[in-house]
């Protein structure tokens, strides 16, 4: 009964993680179709800013959502300067951001040097059996199903989402309605943006924050992400759920290497036989 | 509206004279460098050559076959993890070689057919190819215990393999190849290489492949199977990248996870689009000028190279489209074309 | 022209979600035929042509070349049996010359010396020597339109499907192009969508018309001319006839 526990606890952390590095980048690259290779310093960003900002004194909880309005301002500028002159140039767009995520790395470690920076969310632990799972990751847990939840909502049952996915659907007809459609692309990538760097802040207390922290997730952010096809939020959950069990398991019984091959060995396969990702052929939702 | 950029010939007409006498002035510089220079110099230029040839790899792949592939360096780490591992193991290096060009292809082959045959979208190939070095410099680098062993060699994880055995003479391999040696072997490579993809562009199966990259649904429907030409294409330069690797651990004795990790893939991307992949020696110069910089950052004190590439690769795609050299060209043609007025098009020669 | 079917389909579909764009599409074509397909904008024909050289897949039904199914063939493969198209917007190779366009189009099957020949031939039959080594990117679009169709007749397909090849031309342009398919005619079998009921008088016998995705009405163009169900669902309105 303990390991059924165990299992459970370990996949849900899996899937808690793989969603909350690749929501960002899915409503960006679902809604834009632009994929930021800068993804993972994003992350980084926020779980800067939430070391930095529990450092001035502020409350952890509080910082996070001080660290995600950061970053999410930081995501509006970026789209303002560069992303909005490459809409349209798919490939042009990868080149950019990959450019500004070694700027980004480079940035950091000028500003706080290559060391890692920590921050601490003593929540202590429950017991199962034999094994102690640290309650801040069953906080995790939480945080990753209530952003889904969250995002799900703003884009199903309120006007902004609604004037997004129109939007984005037939950018000329929302503007003949009277959408403003630039400030629509720098709010969406703006909101991206900011739920990855409540991403980054929410990993803090487990990971601590690194100018290199970005690699170290961006496989798992980018695999997700293209096996979900373009309902960003359905495709998300579905290839989170995935390769959340498939890397809980693995990692697990061997290692997190081996747990991140196997995911990325999966992903292959299941492109072959669903070159549109996991709901590629399903028309409606989102 | 096509712009015929000067000095740019499409790739499907031979090379003209012209080209022949650069090939033959460009060979003949670098053969003769270890006369004018002495062994540190020639030692760094090495490096250059040999990253030239990924540089090559990724230019043919882009400019030529349309695919952007992030990940070369997986390519380039596994040719030169290859030629550490088997040297090691077999104390002989002509074989070695050969297996470290092979099994990148071979992977390439494997991985390629998931990837073109499924008709991933070039986003997706992009991503994948990344994604793939990412999580290969992963791998390598838990490979620190003792039970990471192939045949009598340890991996090393993080340390990488430090003993990489310098090349010996295939007919004497008794004698090893020094550095001035190292260097000559690279500048042939090199020149064969660029030769050889230049000329191979002007086959059949080079032009089907430029047809591909310019317009792939045109080339389906007159019958031919685009699959298997990018297919070939990704296997080539896989090659090609492998030769590099193994290079490269020739050349420094040492081979490590760096050589796959997203710093090098980045470096890769900045050498082709600061040269500009619509040429296959514009990706060379810019191998050189890229990795000059880089150095001289190092000896300056600035040590985030990568805040500075991050602002190159930036500026590149945001305001040079075509690369520093074809941009001259392409001033030059506008220049060209503004002089001559009404005349708005250069005779076909 | 011989009574061998060479082209047919059966009970053909194609949905769109729940738009039905092509709807059980029985469409017989004998070798040697010179066909026109016509119908309002909407009518299905494009989407037609492009399930018949796999550029779409169909929903439901059998797409018979020769006789033999060809439903799930890739599109190179149904390139290879034999069946040209030339699409409705010029698909060409914009960044290679003229002679490298159709030298492309003329290797598919041709040893590398036969090539070189067809392509001489084909620049010659269409006049496009002038052109052999601009960018075809640069040249007008009538030009293009007839690089596309030098191309399509170089690999000397079986049957040649055009959608709408005169699109953009000029009446002295249109006419010869009427003359050049006859010419191609001699050859293959050619099925051609197009607007333009004097470029139709001038080359078809018989005419398939189009309606929301199904066939209306197959007969000559006189007998089109006088059928009434067309004329209200298209002649009336267009009144171009």
């Amino acid at each position: 009964m303990d390991d059924v526990a165990i299992y459970a606890y370990q996949i849900g952390l899996s899937f808690a993680i793989f969603i909350l590095i690749s929501l960002g980048l899915a409503v960006i690259f679902g809604m834009m179709r632009v994929i930021n290779l800068a993804q993972g310093e994003f992350l980084m960003l926020g779980a800067y800013f939430c070391t930095l900002i529990t450092k001035a004194g502020v409350d952890l909880w509080i910082s996070f959502f001080l660290a995600a309005l950061a970053v999410g301002v930081f995501g509006m500028i970026v789209e303002r300067v560069m992303i909005r002159y490459l809409y349209g140039r798919i490939l042009d767009t990868l080149l950019a951001t990959w450019g500004l995520s070694l700027f980004l790395v480079g940035g950091v470690t000028t500003i706080f040097g290559p060391q890692s920076e920590s921050v601490a969310a003593t929540l202590g632990q429950v017991t199962v059996g034999a094994f102690g799972i640290s309650l801040y990751n069953l906080v995790v847990i939480a945080f990753a199903l209530a952003l889904l939840l969250g995002t799900y909502a703003l884009w199903r049952y309120t006007r902004f989402g609604l004037v997004v996915r129109g939007t984005m659907q037939n950018p000329a007809m929302a503007a003949a309605l009277g959408v403003n459609t630039g400030l629509v692309y720098t709010l969406t990538f703006g909101f991206g943006s900011a739920i990855t760097g409540l991403a980054g802040a929410v990993l803090a207390p487990i990971v601590g924050a690194a100018p290199p922290m970005g690699v170290f997730f961006i496989g798992k952010a980018f695999i997700t992400v293209i096996s979900a096809g373009h309902l960003p939020l359905l495709g998300t959950i579905s290839a989170s759920g995935l390769y959340g069990v498939i890397d809980g398991v693995v990692a697990y019984i061997s290692s997190s290497v081996i747990g991140e091959m196997t995911v990325l060995f999966v992903a292959i396969i299941l492109l072959r036989l669903l070159p549109l990702g996991i709901t590629g052929r399903m028309r409606r939702g989102i | 509206m096509a712009l015929r950029i000067v000095g740019l010939s499409p790739p499907s007409q031979p090379p003209r004279a012209w080209w022949w006498g650069f090939a033959a002035l460009f060979a003949a510089f670098l053969l003769t460098m270890p006369i004018y220079f002495d062994i540190a110099v020639l030692f760094s230029v090495t490096n250059y050559l040999v990253l030239a040839l990924l540089a090559l790899s990724m230019s043919f792949l882009w400019g030529y076959g349309g695919m952007l592939s992030f990940g070369q360096t997986a390519f380039f780490g596994l040719g030169g993890y290859t030629y550490a591992v088997m040297a090691l193991n077999l104390h002989e290096t002509t074989g070695a070689m050969i297996v470290a060009i092979v099994l990148p292809m071979l992977f390439a082959a494997v991985l390629g057919y998931f990837m073109i045959y499924g008709r991933i979208s070039d986003i997706y190939f992009s991503v994948i190819t990344l994604v793939v070095t990412l999580i290969l410099e992963k791998g390598i680098r838990a490979t620190s215990g003792d039970q990471y062993v192939v045949g009598s060699v340890r991996l090393n994880g993080q340390n990488g393999i430090p003993t990489t055995p310098a090349l010996q003479v295939p007919w004497n391999p008794k004698v090893q190849l020094e550095i001035d040696d190292v260097f000559y072997l690279a500048a042939i490579l090199l020149v064969l290489t660029y030769v050889g993809l230049r000329l191979l562009l002007i086959t059949r199966f080079g032009r089907i492949l430029v047809s591909i990259r310019d317009n792939e649904r045109r080339s389906a429907l007159l019958g031919y199977d685009t699959r298997r030409y990018k297919l070939l294409a990704f296997v080539i330069a896989a090659g090609v990248a492998g030769l590099g690797g193994a290079m490269w651990g020739v050349w420094g004795n040492f081979v490590g996870p760096n050589m796959f990790n997203l710093g090098q893939a980045a470096q890769v991307v900045i050498w082709v689009i600061v040269g500009g992949k619509s040429t296959l020696i514009g990706p060379i110069g810019g191998t050189i000028a890229v990795q000059y910089l880089t150095d001289w950052l190092g000896t300056q004190g600035v040590g985030q190279v990568s805040l500075v590439l991050g602002i190159v690769l930036m500026v590149m795609v945001m305001l040079f489209q075509q690369g520093l050299l074809p941009s001259v060209g392409l001033i030059a043609a506008m220049a060209r074309d503004a002089l001559s007025g009404a005349r708005r098009h250069r005779a076909p020669p | 022209m011989s009574d061998e079917i060479i082209l047919e389909t059966r009970g053909l579909e194609k949905r769109f979600g729940g738009v039905r764009a092509i709807a059980d599409v029985s469409f017989k074509l004998r070798r040697g035929e010179l066909r026109c397909l016509i119908g309002p904008n909407g009518a299905g024909k494009s989407t037609f042509f492009k399930m018949l050289t796999a550029q779409l897949k169909p929903t439901s039904g059998q797409i018979l070349f020769e006789s033999k199914e060809i439903t799930r063939l890739e599109a190179h493969e149904i390139g290879r049996r034999g069946i040209g198209i030339k699409n409705q917007v010029p698909d060409v190779y914009d960044g290679l010359s003229v002679r490298e366009n159709i030298w492309l189009a003329a290797s598919v099957r041709a040893r590398p010396t036969l090539a070189r020949a067809k392509v001489d031939e084909v620049m010659a039959r269409l006049e496009l020597e002038p052109l052999a080594d601009r960018l075809v990117g640069e040249l007008a679009h009538g030009q293009r339109q007839w690089v596309e169709f030098g191309m399509v007749t170089a690999r000397e397909p079986k049957v040649i499907l055009l959608d709408e090849p005169t699109a953009g031309m000029s009446a002295e342009e249109t006419s010869r192009t009427a003359a050049l398919i006859r010419e191609a005619n001699k050859l293959a079998t050619i099925v051609v969508v197009e607007h333009d009921m004097q470029f139709i008088r001038q080359i078809a016998r018989t005419v398939t018309v189009f309606h929301q995705g199904a066939i209306l009405a197959e007969d000559t163009m006189e007998n089109i001319q006088k059928n009434q169900t067309v004329k209200d669902v298209y002649l009336g309105k267009s009144g171009r006839a």
